[in-house]
């Protein structure tokens, strides 16, 4: 069906819907990433529960209609709690052709399009490799086709204005903005005060920008092309204060709290890498708490920085993607010999080498246990959400230091770009992750443990009698001295071994969510919680004995987490791997769990949780 | 965190520490003869002249015979992995602008897997003292070529002979910028320590480069121009100020011609006036890097003091912006930030 523009004559039909996915998707220097966020931050601020999925090219300009440079930015909001960004759109906003032909398989039939008209001449469209024009041949009439002409209406728009037509081609993507802000009901004001704010020194950008944005609005209201119009309700989110966060920027949150909660210096080291660099951003503009940042020459020296900067008392940090982890094995493994604090930030992205490096993969469990040379045991913690980064940063760091020892905190790209609503925790119910440094010289020995933590003590420099060395090579228990006694060695490295397994006693156990006991146990960990708890609630819906539980600690696991996976006659473990926990868990429990495994750079969707959990349970 | 300020050089007289302070309980275990023993006695012999508290004082080594050296200093001491001691010492002295940070390495460690991390630190102007052995060859692993054995140099690695071109250690720290780099020799103990004492008291970069010998491996490398009997004729000792003149007898210098240096006898119209004058100071590089590549038997090696100038240092400059940013904006409010961008209610 395609409709044509025409005067309004009455008044458009209002309809309640409780959630709402529309994907913006055109080139990559259409401003996809920016009308995508200015929408979540509209419906947030709404009382919307949101969820995102930013899906752009590493190339920064790839050329301009091309199909590698189209650049998408899916976001799902609703009246109710949800916890992904939605399967497929409900609304697909095509800017060009070629935005268009890598979109259009994700729309399910009946479901919207709007397409930028204008951009679909003869060069974008062979661009796009489209032989005949889609708009015309009848490809897309499964679809609610509404074609405007973006570009057109746009110019007209921002006539009289001192600019030229590049100029104002690229505000574009506000009007679009306005007519689906028009389409769902949402308020211009928040946008509007946005673009004062950005172009504020530049009245003339800011002008145009707000007078595309209007237009859009206004065509909406005007033509006839919409008979409808949505209103997705608040939802009804637990009390609190609310903020839109991804997870790069609850991750580096997370990071300065820490660093107040320990009373230590927060030093970051980083070699930009996409895609953790947001959080040297971030943290780089956080001087007024102190952090201090070091953008390396490598990733070597940015981990070999922070493990000196723990040496000295400070939290040592390094953050990088899994390239980034390959080339600081052998710092990680300096610091568990030396057994000094330091959290080594992994936001993971489709692998092997280079790989896709904006695209979604969890395949770095399995490099950050087990990538070093010897027996190297590390603390792996995970967060499930974009919101959960904050608190478990600061779990990273409660670790590292309760422990002494180097600590992984495995992200990934959809956790670090998406977007969610997130409750503001209140300081006071932040927990107190402090330690002391060692001070008396009498009976000081660097490789001492703490009978309970098996931590040694943290002697910095600058502590007058408690002079000592340490290094790479294997230690003297006790002592701290070099030593190549065989009896030494085994003993040194079952105590390190021991103390990573005694890390079980101080973390909460594996919670599950559905019966305690029943025909499938879903377990998963890192960004596919969402997919998962989604799935697992329709799947209560219909009556299944199903359960989720979700692991947010990966080595060394929950005490109970045996017992959990007992409980139930199957356990399927979804991953965007090709079966890395799954590896762990039948090794460690002796079970048959099942995977589910998909390396596709991209999220799973609810839908095919769904299904491969039917595949496991009885058929009712 | 215990935070102790570091202690000014005035307040040696202070503390009156001695070399024994500085020994570890440690046996030395490099072989009998090596030339570390002497870069060793003389480090503990010049650490009680800077005044600070060995509390205060750090040595962080690399991989190599040299590694070994923080193990012997009754300081805090840190060996770490191969290569990468500048990167350690750029962290430490970042969260800890008091402490004094001494880096331990040697050519191939410094110049071959931590090349980077030389050419980064030093361009910082990191707050370290790098003393780099060279002795060109590897002795840990037991006679390899390295970055700065000569060119066709027969080793166990290169039996037919090296085919890599060496590199000079000294122009690569003046091409990277460090803003004090200076050589000794090992065995000319007074002037190690001359040497040694002048990088601690330079705030920045300091890069030392000291020959050194390797008597199992690459033994009486620097001989020909460092042994007592002719070390006055063929080498220069460099000295801020004054006229480039060396030789047992004081009759020779060093004179520019055209952008060359050459080597003149005095006497016969050619008097000190005509001779280049040594200028530690000099805003550009350019004649401490023509000095670098002064080597015998074509020039007398000059060792001593190449380049010392003045340059903010890295933690001075971290230091600095925090402070601004603490004056302009107030002590970070951890509440106030969670709560930034756009925070809504829910009742």
């Amino acid at each position: 069906m395609t409709t044509t523009i025409a005067p309004r004559p009455e008044a458009p039909t209002e309809v309640e819907l409780d959630r709402v996915t529309i994907r913006f998707a055109g080139d990559s220097g259409d401003g996809m990433q920016l009308t995508g966020s200015q929408f979540t931050r509209t419906a947030a601020a709404f009382g919307n529960d949101v969820s995102t999925l930013p899906d752009f090219p590493a190339e920064i300009r790839a050329p301009a209609g091309s199909l590698p440079g189209v650049s998408g930015f899916q976001l799902s909001f609703a009246s109710s709690e949800i916890y992904t960004p939605g399967d497929e759109p409900d609304v697909l906003v095509a800017m060009n052709p070629a935005a268009l032909r890598t979109n259009i398989v994700d729309l399910p039939a009946g479901g919207a399009l709007i397409v930028n008209e204008d951009a679909f001449t003869g060069p974008n469209l062979t661009k796009a490799g489209y032989a005949t024009n889609p708009l015309k041949d009848g490809s897309l009439k499964s679809y609610t086709v509404f074609e405007v002409p973006i570009s057109t209406l746009n110019a007209r728009a921002l006539e009289g204005l001192d600019m030229t037509a590049k100029q104002v081609d690229l505000t574009k993507n506000f009007f679009a903005l306005g007519l689906m802000f028009w389409l769902y009901e949402r308020s211009m004001d928040p946008t509007i005060a946005w673009i004062d704010d950005k172009f504020g020194k530049r009245p003339i950008f800011a002008d145009a920008n707000k007078r595309a944005l209007k237009a859009g609005y206004a065509f909406g209201e005007t033509t006839e092309m919409f008979h409808t119009h949505y209103r997705v309700a608040p939802a009804r989110l637990a009390p609190g204060t609310y903020r839109n966060v991804t997870g790069n920027e609850a991750t580096a949150l997370g990071f300065v709290a820490a660093s107040r909660l320990a009373r230590r210096t927060l030093f970051y080291g980083s070699y930009p890498i996409t895609p953790a660099s947001d959080i040297l951003h971030a943290l780089s503009g956080y001087k007024d708490f102190g952090v201090k940042t070091f953008q390396a020459e490598d990733e070597i020296a940015a981990i070999g920085a922070a493990i000196g900067a723990s040496y000295g008392g400070a939290l040592g940090l390094t953050g990088t993607s899994g390239p980034g982890i390959a080339l600081k094995s052998e710092a990680i493994n300096l610091a568990v010999m030396v057994e000094l604090p330091l959290v080594i930030v992994d936001v993971q992205r489709a692998g092997p080498s280079t790989g896709m490096p904006t695209k979604n993969e969890q395949a770095d469990l399995l490099q950050v246990m087990f990538g070093r040379n010897g027996d190297s045991p590390i603390p792996v913690v995970a967060p499930a959400t974009p919101g959960e980064c904050f608190e478990m940063a600061i779990e990273a760091w409660r670790i590292a230091l309760r422990y002494m020892t180097p600590v992984v905190y495995l992200s990934d790209a959809f956790l670090a770009t998406g977007a969610e609503p997130w409750r503001i925790p209140d300081l006071a119910d932040l927990p107190d992750i402090g330690v002391g440094n060692a001070t008396d010289p009498n009976g000081f020995h660097p490789y001492d443990r703490d009978p309970v933590t098996l931590a040694r003590p943290w002697a910095v420099p600058g502590t007058p009698g408690l002079e000592h060395r340490i290094g790479g090579l294997e230690k003297a228990d006790i002592t701290g001295n070099v030593s190549y006694d065989p009896d030494n060695h085994h003993r040194m490295t079952v105590l390190r071994q021991e103390k990573v397994a005694r890390v079980a006693d101080s973390i909460p156990d594996l919670e599950v969510f559905g019966p305690p006991e029943g025909d499938l146990l879903i377990l998963g960990w890192g960004s596919t919680y969402g997919a998962i708890r989604s799935a697992t609630m329709r799947l209560h819906g219909q009556g299944h004995a199903v359960a989720h539980a979700h692991l947010r600690h990966l080595n060394p696991f929950p005490r109970n987490t045996g017992d959990v996976l007992a409980a139930y006659r199957h356990v399927l473990i979804p991953e965007i791997n090709l079966g890395q926990l799954r590896l762990l868990i039948r090794a460690r429990y002796l079970i048959d769990a099942q995977g589910y495994n998909r390396v596709r750079g991209k999220p799973f969707k609810i839908s095919e949780m769904e299904e491969q959990a039917l595949r496991l349970l009885p058929q009712r | 965190m215990t935070m102790t300020d570091g202690l000014s050089a005035e307040n040696a007289a202070v503390i009156q520490l001695t070399r024994k302070d500085f020994v570890s309980d440690q046996e030395v275990r490099w072989c009998p003869g090596c030339g570390d023993y002497s870069i060793l006695a003389q480090t503990q012999k010049t650490m009680p002249d800077f005044g600070y508290p060995k509390e205060n004082i750090v040595f962080i080594s690399g991989i190599g015979c040299s590694g070994r050296l923080p193990y012997y200093m009754n300081t805090y001491g840190f060996h770490s992995i191969h290569g990468r001691a500048p990167t350690l010492a750029t962290g430490l002295k970042a969260a800890r602008p008091d402490l004094m940070v001494w880096v331990i390495t040697g050519d191939g460690d410094a110049l071959s897997i931590g090349g980077n991390h030389v050419l980064h630190s030093m361009r910082r102007n990191v707050d370290l003292k790098l003393v780099m052995f060279n002795n060109r060859i590897y002795g840990l692993t037991k006679g390899q070529a390295s970055p700065t054995s000569e060119m066709g140099k027969r080793t166990k690695s290169s039996p037919e002979g090296t085919i890599d071109h060496p590199v000079i250690p000294l122009s690569i720290a003046l091409a990277a910028e460090a803003t004090f780099v200076a050589r000794s020799v090992d065995t000319h103990t007074e002037h190690l320590q001359g040497t040694l004492e002048r990088a601690g008291r330079h705030r920045g970069s300091a890069f030392i480069e000291v020959l050194q010998n390797c008597n199992i491996f690459n033994d009486g490398a620097y001989r020909e121009f460092t042994d007592r009997e002719v070390r006055d004729d063929r080498m220069l000792v460099l000295q801020h100020g004054q006229p480039m003149i060396f030789g047992k007898d004081r009759d020779r210098g060093i004179r520019l011609r055209g952008l060359q240096p050459e080597v003149v006898q005095l006497g016969n119209g050619v008097t000190e006036a005509d001779l280049l004058v040594h200028d530690e100071a000099a805003p550009d590089p350019y004649l401490a890097f023509m000095l670098s590549r002064m080597w015998w038997p074509d020039f007398p090696v000059p060792v001593g003091v190449f380049r010392d100038v003045a340059r903010p240092t890295h933690d001075e400059l971290m230091t600095a912006q925090i402070d601004k940013a603490i004056a302009q904006r107030g002590e970070g409010d951890l509440a106030a930030l969670l709560r930034s961008g756009d925070a809504w209610t829910v009742e």
